[in-house]
This record gives C-alpha cells, structure tokens and sequence, in this order.
C-alpha cells in the first residue's frame, strides 16, 4: 500500500537556508521519522537530524511538522491525507546547527542553574520512607522525556531571545515543582526561587506548552498554577502560608 | 592540518548512559577531575529505554531475598558461565546502589510501609526490581544527570566535571604499554578534540547495531568494544548476544522495539495463534523443577510464591526467545511473524494503564493497538551483548594499563545470558567500581603519560578519510548489507556452515566499507558519521562471528543447531579476542573460566550443579 509522499525539509545552517522539495515512498504504519531517514538513506546522506530511541522515550527528534512542534517518531504518517504536502523545519527557538538540528544547550544551561534535589539531613541511604501517593505528584513531573518542545512553543522565549536571560521555561518549572513537591526534599524555598531567579512570573498561562507535551504532563495546570499560587498566598498570606505547610507535611 | 581543541582530564569517560555517569560521579568524588563524553545529548543513552527495574536484594516486597539468592539466580541465567566474583560484587552491593540513588533525589515507586517497591521478573526468585511504573531507566538517567549538575554546583562550576555532549572517539591514545588520552570529534561542528587523560573508561553500551532488528538506537555501534581492541585490550565471550523475546513486530517501522518484560512480571502471557500458552512445553531440563507446569499454578503464584512455582513466561530470556522463535518456525506465529502477548484479559484496564503506561502509549500511539483490549503482537529483538572487554571484577580494569570498562560494554557478569533488570544494577554497581578503580590507578601513577603528536596525526587522517572517497559506496546501505548479514546468518539460531558465509561476507563488507564515502561537509554529516561507525559495526560483528564459530555447543545467548546441546566441558572455556594490530584479522584464544570458590559453590545444590558441571569440577 505504499505511496509517493511530497516532503519538503527545511535545509541549510546557521547563514541560512530554505525548503528542499522530496518525494519519497512511505508504507503502512510509518512514522515521520522513517521518511526523514528514508530521504537520508536514499536522497541525501548528508541531512541533518536527531534521533535515537525511535519510541518517544528519549525526547531527541523534536522538530516542527506543519508548523507544529512534533516528535518525529511519534508522528503517524497516517495522520495526513497521500496528497498533503508534510513540512518538517527545525525547532524555532533555538539556533539552527544545521537542517533539522538545532543548538538546544540553552536548556542544559538552565538544567545547571537549577538547585538541586537536597538530601534531607539525618536519613541514611536505605532509611527514606515515603507513600505511593505522595511520590505520584512528584512523578508526574519526571515522565519529562526533555524533548524541549514546551521551551521551544513557550512565547514567552519563542520571538524574544531578549527573555531567555531571566526565563527558565516550563521544563524548568515543572521540576521547581517537582522538588516542592518531593516529600522529602530539605529546601523549602523552591517557589520563591521559580518566582525570583527562574522567571515564573513571565508566564501567563496560556497553557501552550501543555498542549504539545508528548508525555500529557499537565504542566500548566499541576506544576505552574500550583506554584503561582503558592507564591502568592505565602506572599500576602503567612495563615495560608502555614496552613499549606502543615497540609503538605500531614 | 585541521585544528585540534585540547583538553586536559585526570579521567575520561566515554559513555554518558548509567554506567558512565556512575563512574564519573564516583571519581569525581574521589577528587578527580572528568570529561563525560555523550554521543548524543546529554541524558538519551540507552539507559533510558530501560523499562522494567534494576535488580537488587533489598528484601521490601519479600523478606527471604538477600544477596545469596539474587547470586544463584544469576548464575542460573548466565547458565553458569559468569565470572562468579562480578556476579558476586553485584548480588551483594546493588542494594546500596540503589538506595544511595534515593539520597540523588530518586523517586521509585514505594511499598504500602513506604519503602521501594519491588515487582517480578524472569529468572528472578523473588520480586526484586526497583521500579518506577515501565520507565525506570528514564529515571534512573535523570537522577544520574541532575547528581552530575549537583556536583557541578557544588564545585561552582563544570571545569572539574565536564559535559562534552555530541562528541563521538574514534580512537585511544597511547604512550608505550599505557592510556594517555582519545581522539574524537564534535557531530555538531565537525572539529576534532584530543584529550589528554591518563585513565579512560568505557561505558559505550553495546552493538545491537550489527543487528536488522534490534531495541537499539544508531548509537549502538559497538565503539567501546572496538576501541578497547585497538588499544590492545581483550574481548570475552563475544558470541553471547542476547535476543529479547518481546519486541515489537508490526508495523514495520517500529519493528525490533522493546515491550518491557514487565508485561509478564505483572501477569501477561505468550500465546500461539492456537491461543496456547506454549511456555509450558519449553521448560528446559535444568529448570524442569523451579517452574509451574499447570496454568493453574502458575496463575496462583502470583498470590502466593510460597506454595507454588513461577509461571515459564518467566523464564530467563535465551528460552523465552528459543521458544518464539521455534513456534514461529512451526507455523504457529501471526501474520506478522510473532506471537500474541496478553495482559489485556489478565487485569483490569485500569491497573495495567497504572502498572505499564509507557507500553500502553507505545502501541495506541505506534500501532493502533489497545492493550487493555487485545493481546500485543511480539518477538525477538537482538537487544544486548553479554560479551566484552575483559576486566578485573573489583577495579573494572582492562588488560591496558589505564583502560577500564563499565556497563553492558564490559564482559563477563552475565556469562552467557543477561536476567533482566541485572543491566541497571551492574551498571550502577561497576560504573561506580570503574569510576574508582581509575581514581585509584592515577593516585599509583608516577608520571603522566603523553599524547604522541604523531598519534592524532593519523587518527586525523583516518577520520577525514571519507571525505576523499566522496563517491564511494553509500555507508547506510553498507550497513543495511552487514545487518541482514549478521540476522541471516549469526542470528538466535546458528550453524558452522552459517557463520563461515558470514564471515566471507564480512571480509568483503570490510573492503568495501574502507572504499566508503560521504558526501558533503563537516558539521553534523551523518554520512559521514555511518561511514566511521561502520569500521567499529564491521570489526565487532567479526568477533561475534568467530566466536560464535568456535563455541561448540548452545548455551545462553548462543544457541547452535549443529551443537544443541550446553557441554560441561564448554562452559570452563571463556574465548578471548584480540587484535594483533590495527587492520589484522581478529585472533581468538580459549582461557579456563575462573572456578568459583567452595563457599560460594555451596549455595547450590550438588545435584543442580551437576546439571552444569564435569565430574572432575564436583
């Protein structure tokens, strides 16, 4: 049942580039990463793109198909009519290395400046107690495959590089909430951190980055909104404050 | 001459899975200075396709495991051909690794009184695998990932822990007998690095690139194993490569992608499209007694291990793939060419969505296919080498001063078959060992040895060379050829006559892959990169040839049609490889197996030994 697909694949480097038109076969059940390969293995050797699991566990292949920011191993050929044009160009928030590979170290650069889980004193390895229910909220969060698709469609950072300094990006709130929420993590000032030094309060919620989660974490809902309000409770309210503290410790 | 960015480390890390990142935490904690080179970027390895747990004898879920039993369950599964002091290292101390991963911010799912949960597997005793859900491997990656910038917060900065991500070794370098440093380049400029280190660590995983189906990603090109031999090291037991039983099979695309053991940890089971659990007719002679041979039983295990035995779709991995295989050939296997795996009318949807939502999401997202529902279509996918370089147990070190090796890169542990979930444990276990034994092995070091200029030279040389022979023959499909070659004919089950074809056709592969070309330029060229890799793909693949050849019997993860049978005499022979010098054909000798000592034999029955071992040996 194969066909002739019509792929155009953005190409060229950090001088500049443009849509290089294909056409290349596409069988049953491929993804759109089996026709990038496809056009590397048969038409272009040298085409750049990243991959490696090929089952959406290693977040490595994030690009944009039709504009929308998409792994491409996770994306069904099935899912376009055999006459649509399929348009996969590089991830736009980050400079362009070279065809569909961009240069994503910004994220490893806020991965660095993040505080990191602190061990909780007097507890020896082989001592840390802690309730299914109350790791889940914190799971949630480490399904992260760090495919950067939420950094790259936030547009807090999508059209202003000027941002990037003082934004971390939703990645990075998510584990700001995941360390607030770890039941035993030692630091208690994880949401005043978000809110001073990662630029929580940029973000203004419209919930763009939840939307192309390939992993369906509800960033905006369970990891930002949490720790917005958080902010501002502890903020105006010191009863609140503690009432959250004691409720989170009980 | 193309410009060379120097770098000067105390310890190199080649290898940035958990093998890797253990070793590097453990030697910078030893106050050593380290390069962790990734492949790709920082936190993909291969790790993170791990799915179902790592292995250790804590004891959370059921009190009577300890160290003893998870060694005899090892040695059971390696059908007794692990080096039994790595297999006994790694019985006794993955506990302590795996709570130490807790103190990095580890969240694994937990017991009802709050301790680390633990869930089933092949092979295994007792449940024993630390979990989180089916994507332990994910966490276990990250959690090694955020130590790495921990320690980078607390030095201040990443000067004495660095991240080279995007750099692939294409050599070793060397003063005299010693390691003095690598030679590699960056995928995303295509400059060259040297690195000037006295102590290197292998931590490159495995090959499962030689292979047309296979759970490995492009990474996978044996680099560490060839490295090693070039360099002088050894290899052992190269013909052990483990096929995993469950991987996808249709649709095409997604063909050789793992479906988690997990699935029949937590109850799933192999039918044939008679709709028979076949397991129960594959239950080997040296097993007939520790496995249920009733569904019945089987299913009330589950419940109650005291008064009942495991269910066979818990065997080790070598029988379960043997026996897909076998009911495939016998015309009993899907269209597709693999058998149903059903946990769908096992446990309620919820449960199974709960228990294993990575595997859920994989086949509604990849294959339209509800496993809440209906059963999943499976079979074998070359998934991991039990071969590699040979090292000391306690140091991890190779047989090259300098050199050590962590990791599914390393050989010997497993013997002559991996248990499953035993890869995160060992490489925790020796990562960390590796990490140490180089931090200890620079404090004996008396002068540092040097990079010879004439060295990166010709490793330059040899890098670029693709480049001239732009319109060589097209690398991807020169390794297209070598996987169909290696799958056809050293694949699950093996003949002589098979594996000589082979290794004709891998002498020829080789002299058209030195003719290999890549067009176009240096920055992130992936020709170029297959055109490398290719040379590693080629020399690997060799040594599993020959080896295979050489081992007259079927044992583990090497399985002969003309040897059927495991021979006593065998298993006291390890085979060794190695490479006279560069471009030489691949030399193979036969070493004795270290015996195990009396009180370790102890643990097992005369009679189950009995099973494995010579009368002389007993």
């Amino acid at each position: 049942m194969g066909y002739q697909a019509r792929f155009r694949v953005w190409r060229g480097d950090d001088t500049g580039g443009d849509l290089a038109d294909f056409t290349v076969e596409v069988n049953e059940g491929e993804v759109v990463l089996d026709i990038v390969h496809r056009i590397q293995a048969t038409q272009a050797p040298d085409l750049a793109v990243r991959w490696n699991c090929k089952a959406g566990k290693c977040g490595s292949c994030s690009a944009e198909i039709n504009g929308r920011p998409r792994l491409l191993c996770m994306t069904r050929m099935s899912t376009f009519g055999e006459s649509e044009v399929v348009t996969v160009t590089p991830l736009r928030t980050f400079p362009v290395v070279r065809d569909l590979v961009t240069d994503v170290s910004f994220n490893y650069v806020k991965a660095r400046e993040m505080p990191a889980f602190a061990p909780p004193p007097g507890l020896a390895p082989g001592e840390y107690r802690m309730q299914q229910v109350d790791v889940e909220r914190s799971q949630e969060f480490r399904k992260c495959i760090e495919c950067f698709l939420c950094q790259n469609t936030c547009h807090v950072v999508r059209d202003h590089e000027e941002n990037k300094e003082e934004f971390a990006g939703p990645r990075y709130f998510i584990r700001a909430a995941e360390l607030d929420m770890h039941p035993l993590d030692a630091r208690d000032d994880r949401r005043e951190y978000a809110q001073a030094e990662q630029g929580l309060g940029l973000c203004n919620i419209t919930k763009c980055c939840t939307e192309v989660c390939p992993e369906h974490i509800k960033i905006t809902d369970n990891a930002i909104i949490p720790m917005k309000e958080r902010v501002v409770d502890r903020r105006y309210d010191p009863l609140v404050w503690l009432g959250n503290k004691i409720g989170r410790r009980g | 001459m193309s410009p060379v960015e120097r770098h000067e480390f105390d310890v190199v890390v080649i290898g940035a899975g958990g093998a890797g990142l253990r070793a590097a935490i453990a030697a910078r904690e030893a106050g050593k200075r380290v390069a962790i080179i990734c492949k790709s970027l920082f936190g993909k390895a291969h790790t993170v396709m791990a799915e179902g747990g790592a292995a250790a004898a804590m004891g959370n879920v059921n009190s009577a495991d300890n160290w003893q039993v998870h060694f005899r369950d090892t040695m059971r599964g390696g059908k007794f051909l692990n080096n039994w002091r790595m297999a006994e290292l790694h019985a006794k101390e993955a506990p302590d690794r795996v709570w130490e991963l807790e103190t990095y911010g580890a969240l694994f799912d937990r017991t009802p009184d709050g301790r680390i949960s633990q869930r089933n597997f092949g092979g295994h005793e007792y449940p024993r695998l630390a979990h989180v859900g089916d994507r332990t491997g994910l966490e276990l990656i990250r959690t090694l990932q955020q130590k790495i910038v921990s320690l980078q917060q607390d030095d201040g900065d990443d000067e004495n822990l660095k991240v080279f991500a995007e750099v692939t070794v294409t050599r070793l370098l060397k003063d005299g007998d010693r390691i003095a440093g690598a030679f590699g380049y960056r995928r995303q400029t295509g400059e060259f690095l040297v690195f000037d280190a006295p102590a290197v660590v292998l931590a490159t995983g495995g090959i499962g690139k030689s292979y047309k189906v296979t759970s490995n990603s492009w990474e996978y090109t044996g680099d560490g194993h060839a490295l090693a031999l070039a360099a002088g090291a050894t290899l052992l037991n190269m013909e052990f490569v483990q096929f995993h039983p469950t991987g996808m099979v249709w649709p095409p695309s997604v063909k050789g992608i793992l479906v988690t053991e997990s699935v029949r940890g937590d109850g799933g089971v192999l039918r044939n499209t008679e709709g028979k659990r076949f397991m129960f007719e594959y239950i080997p002679d040296v097993f007939k007694d520790k496995y249920a041979t009733s569904e019945e039983e089987g299913d009330r295990w589950y419940d109650d291990q005291a008064n009942n035995r495991r269910p066979p779709e818990l065997l080790p991995r070598d029988e379960v793939a043997r026996a897909i295989n076998s009911e495939v050939k016998a015309g009993r296997g899907t269209p597709h060419g693999g058998v149903f795996l059903d946990v769908s009318t096992r446990l309620p949807a919820a449960e199974i969505t709960r228990r294993l939502p990575s595997m859920y999401h994989q086949f509604k997202e990849l294959a339209d296919v509800d496993i809440t529902a209906e059963p999943m279509e499976v079979g074998p996918t070359a998934h991991y080498v039990m071969g590699g370089v040979e090292v000391d147990p306690d140091t991890a070190a190779a047989t090259v001063p300098g050199l050590f090796a962590a990791g599914e890169v390393s050989g010997g542990m497993h013997g002559s078959n991996r248990l499953g979930g035993n890869s995160l444990s060992d490489l925790l276990v020796f990562g960390r060992r590796a990490g140490l034994g180089a931090a200890s092995y620079l404090d004996s070091l008396a002068a540092r040895p040097v990079v010879a200029e004439a060295d990166v030279a010709e490793a330059t040389t040899a890098a670029l060379a693709p480049f001239d022979r732009a319109a060589g023959e097209n690398p991807f499909a020169l390794q297209g050829e070598l996987q169909q070659t290696m799958h056809d004919l050293v694949g699950i089950i093996r003949t002589a006559e098979e594996m000589e074809q082979a290794l004709d056709r891998l002498t020829d592969l080789r002299k058209r892959a030195a003719a290999a070309g890549a067009g176009g330029g240096r920055v992130f060229n992936p020709g170029w990169h297959v055109a490398l890799d290719l040379v590693n793909l080629l020399l690997i693949s060799e040594c599993i040839a020959r080896s295979a050849l050489e081992r007259q019997e079927s044992r583990g993860g090497h399985t002969r049609d003309d040897f059927p049978a495991m021979s006593a005499e065998w298993r006291q022979e390890n085979l060794i490889c190695a490479l006279p010098a560069p471009g030489t054909e691949v030399q193979l000798r036969r070493q004795p197996l270290p015996a195990m000592p009396r009180e370790l034999l102890d643990l097992f029955d005369r009679d189950e030994l009995a099973k494995y071992m010579t009368d002389e040996e007993l």
